[in-house]
């Protein structure tokens, strides 16, 4: 980098560089606090990357063996570490690869910028070799999109995205780049991180007389019962949220994306909300007098039958996004705001109450599930073992302090029901979207994120084999998971719905699998697989000891069902044990 | 509660691929756009769309907090016709022949308001504004004699009871804004549609 010219102009006297596209580029993700990058390289981000060749210091780039895989990585970094995950993609089908993993971090509100390639300005819409119209593709997927052709837009281009990508409720953001851009030299002036957008509003001033209202409402609760999603995690409210809980007395109740933001041996943790979450939660959603939301957003996997939900309360909403107030459920407080702000305000007007009649009664039913469901799922008398019984052993082994990252199914459902977190950002999953194969990268990513904590990736058979190629980045770049595959020789849960809901016709779901110790082993991966009870706990344990990735299959029962269930269609009360 | 008209108005940064993302927030939800104007608005740099849809009160306001949701929006507003003055232009190309012989031409610019706008030997455009009544009615004089081409543009509406954009700009722009513009009017004054 040459310095050309002092601007005299500039009453700052700023120093004006000469760079590229790229190398401006670089210098954005560096003052933006970047350190890690997934990504793969092609035609169109070659500019990009060859700036890379030189910052190679400052910024860790992370090779990974597909988009998808690289996006899932920036998740599960984003997830872990509270920071923006980065990605880098070419364009065409470099681009068109990263499309699932933004529509999951959009429903899930990840952080994420996205830097694609495109080919040259001159090009666009000429089917050039590897050009697709990415900005059209990826809007119904992202928080903000935006393509740049020339590259003193870069600077100030990259700055919003960051910006927006973190601010407000997170999402990701892509920025499509023609090579043009990224090759164009021009008269840098340093970067200015954006803190302001006229038409972007994503703090809101909260309004203490909504704040009033809700907090009358939970005074006068004689069954008061909170709800609470990831806005609690991602607002970094974490202890916000236990004082609340902690003053008012109120037992909660939490979201899967919600999880690990309230230890799980919390006195007032009442377990998991939703199709197959816990007994209590669910049934008492419809005998509450007040429920108390936090973050989160009534997916139709939490409510059940949206006409049936919580008919009886009074709903008080707390979430930053105003379009969420309302949406699925009507509330009758309505409190828009950062949960960080609003939750010390609330509890300070509070009083400081018990309700150990109320909570009794939850604790009752967790008895019930206790005996029909749970003991029987962690400490099976059958031959064959549980997914369940596999959870508690990890637990005890781990005493809930890993960072447990699952893929989408049967297996999900089973470890967030039973795994144990003392610490927030420790449940990595991908909720709203059901992304099949987003374990193994994710759990890469979360690693990246926080490479102290032990990272132990739970996924299914059929899972890990959509995305099974990233052992390939686990093997050069070294990293330690731990990969849990627990193997029932069926896509699960496609499989307990057939069983239940069309007559045990099983089409298309009893799914072979490879010899996942020896294909470990292709990659260099310490592994193992026991399908013995007696070797469970010490099968564990040697990888949980092993320095290094270590690969560990689980042979469990083929047609285990996950149970409470919410049949699709029915009240969350109508909830079935068996 | 049944479907009816509301014209929605929605300010915006003039911003390629805008329009795209507020299209499919209906597209997705299998709504119909029925009609979509895209226009400048009194404040330079700042567009304005107005778009008319039919559709319950209760889905529009969700519609309206999704639009205003997108990054470049700066405030979206919806309104029942009662609400709102508007017009729509509408142009019609008829056989100069036939109209000379058939249709008394002066009665068409005396009834239905329409102007020629072009008179040719073999062909006149006539044009009107207004509601969509009325620019329908003037169909159903010429489709008799031969109506060759019509065309209604989208329409254009003034909510009656806003003061403009000017000051609200000033407010969008600073960086620390009064309550008015950052305030939640969905959750204060939900009665109330226009609430700036």
């Amino acid at each position: 980098m040459e310095a050309v010219a002092v601007s005299k102009e500039s009453t700052k006297q700023k120093l004006v560089t000469e760079l590229s596209g790229s190398q401006a580029v670089l210098e954005a993700l560096i003052a933006e606090g970047v350190d890690t990058i997934f990504g793969y390289p092609g035609g169109a981000i070659m500019p990009i990357y060859d700036a890379l060749y030189d910052y190679h210091e400052k910024l860790k780039h992370i090779l990974v063996r597909h988009e998808q895989g690289g996006i899932h990585a920036g998740q599960g970094f984003a997830r872990t570490s509270g920071k923006v995950g980065v990605v880098f993609a070419t364009s065409g089908p470099g681009a068109t690869n990263l499309v699932t993993g933004l529509a999951d971090a959009q429903i899930d509100s990840t952080p994420l910028v996205c830097i694609t390639g495109q080919v040259f300005a001159h090009l666009l819409g000429t089917d050039a070799f590897q050009e697709t119209d990415v900005i059209n593709i990826t809007a119904p997927v992202t928080k903000w999109n935006y393509q740049i052709t020339d590259a003193t837009e870069i600077p100030e281009v990259l700055a919003k995205a960051f910006y927006i990508a973190k601010s407000g409720r997170p999402g990701p953001v892509l920025i499509d780049i023609t090579k043009n851009a990224q090759l164009q030299k021009f008269a840098y002036t340093g970067y200015v991180k954006c803190s302001h957008i006229r038409s972007y509003r994503p703090k809101p001033i909260v309004r203490q007389e909504f704040i009033e209202e809700a907090a009358k409402l939970i005074n006068e609760a004689e069954k008061p019962f909170v709800v609470f999603g990831q806005g609690v995690i991602l607002g970094k409210a974490e202890k916000e949220f236990k004082c609340f809980i902690e003053k008012s007395g109120i037992p909660a109740a939490w979201t899967i994306l919600g999880l690990s933001a309230l230890p799980t041996d919390h006195p007032l943790n009442m377990g998991m909300l939703g199709m197959h979450g816990n007994y209590g939660p669910n049934v008492m959603t419809n005998e509450c007098d007040v429920l108390i939301a936090i973050g989160m957003r009534f997916d139709d996997r939490v409510t059940g039958r949206l006409d049936k939900y919580a008919k009886q309360a009074k709903v008080i909403h707390l979430d930053i996004d105003p379009s969420e107030i309302d949406k699925n459920v009507k509330a009758s407080v309505g409190v828009w705001g950062d949960c960080k702000e609003t939750l010390p305000l609330l509890t300070k007007l509070v009083q400081s109450k018990v309700y150990p009649t109320w909570v009794e009664k939850f604790r009752n039913y967790q008895q019930e599930e206790e005996a029909q469901v749970i003991f029987d799922e962690l400490h099976p008398d059958t031959d064959e073992m549980t997914m369940g019984e596999v959870i508690r052993v990890l637990n005890e082994l781990t005493n809930g302090d890993a960072v447990v990252v699952t893929d989408v199914g049967q297996h999900q459902m089973v470890a967030c029901r039973y795994a144990k977190f003392n610490e927030t950002r420790s449940n990595i999953t991908s909720g709203g979207l059901g992304t099949m194969g987003f374990a193994l990268p994710a759990a890469i990513g979360a690693k990246f994120g926080v490479p102290d904590r032990t990272v132990v990736a739970i996924i299914g058979d059929g899972g890990v084999q959509m995305t099974i190629q990233e052992l390939g980045t686990i093997m050069q770049t070294g990293i330690d998971v731990k990969i849990l595959i627990l193997n029932n020789r069926f896509l699960g849960m496609v499989r307990q719905w057939q069983q239940l809901f069309h007559d045990k016709r099983y089409s298309f779901v009893d799914i072979a699998s490879p010899d996942y110790v020896t294909v470990a082993k292709g990659y260099g991966i310490a592994g193992n697989s026991v399908n013995e009870r007696v070797n469970l706990r010490s099968a564990i344990e040697a990888m949980l000891l092993y320095k290094g990735s270590y690969l560990l299959e689980v042979m469990v029962g083929k047609e285990n069902n996950v149970f409470p269930m919410v049949p699709q269609g029915c009240s969350v009360s109508e909830i079935r044990l068996k | 509660m049944s479907k009816q008209e509301f014209t929605i108005t929605v300010y915006t940064e003039n911003h390629i691929g805008l329009l795209n993302r507020i299209a499919i927030i209906f597209s997705r939800r299998k709504i119909n756009i029925e009609s979509l104007n895209t226009s400048p608005s009194e404040v330079e740099g700042i567009h304005r769309f107005t778009i008319v849809i039919d559709e319950l009160e209760e889905v529009v306001r969700k519609l309206v907090r999704q639009i205003e949701k997108q990054v470049e929006v700066l405030k979206a507003y919806y309104n029942t016709n009662d609400e709102i003055v508007w017009q729509e232009l509408a142009l019609y190309k008829v056989s100069t022949d036939e109209i000379a012989e058939k249709v008394k031409v002066e009665r068409l610019l005396r009834e239905y308001g329409a102007r020629a706008v072009v008179i040719r030997k073999d062909y006149t455009i006539f044009e009107t504004s207004g509601h969509r009544e009325e620019t329908n009615r003037l169909i159903s004089v010429l489709e008799p004699h031969g109506l060759i081409e019509f065309v209604r543009s989208a329409r254009v509406a003034i909510i009656k009871a806003s003061s403009g954009f000017h000051e609200k700009i000033k407010e969008f722009e600073a960086k620390e804004p009064s309550d008015e513009v950052i305030e939640n009017e969905y959750l204060g004054k939900q009665e109330e549609v226009f609430t700036m």
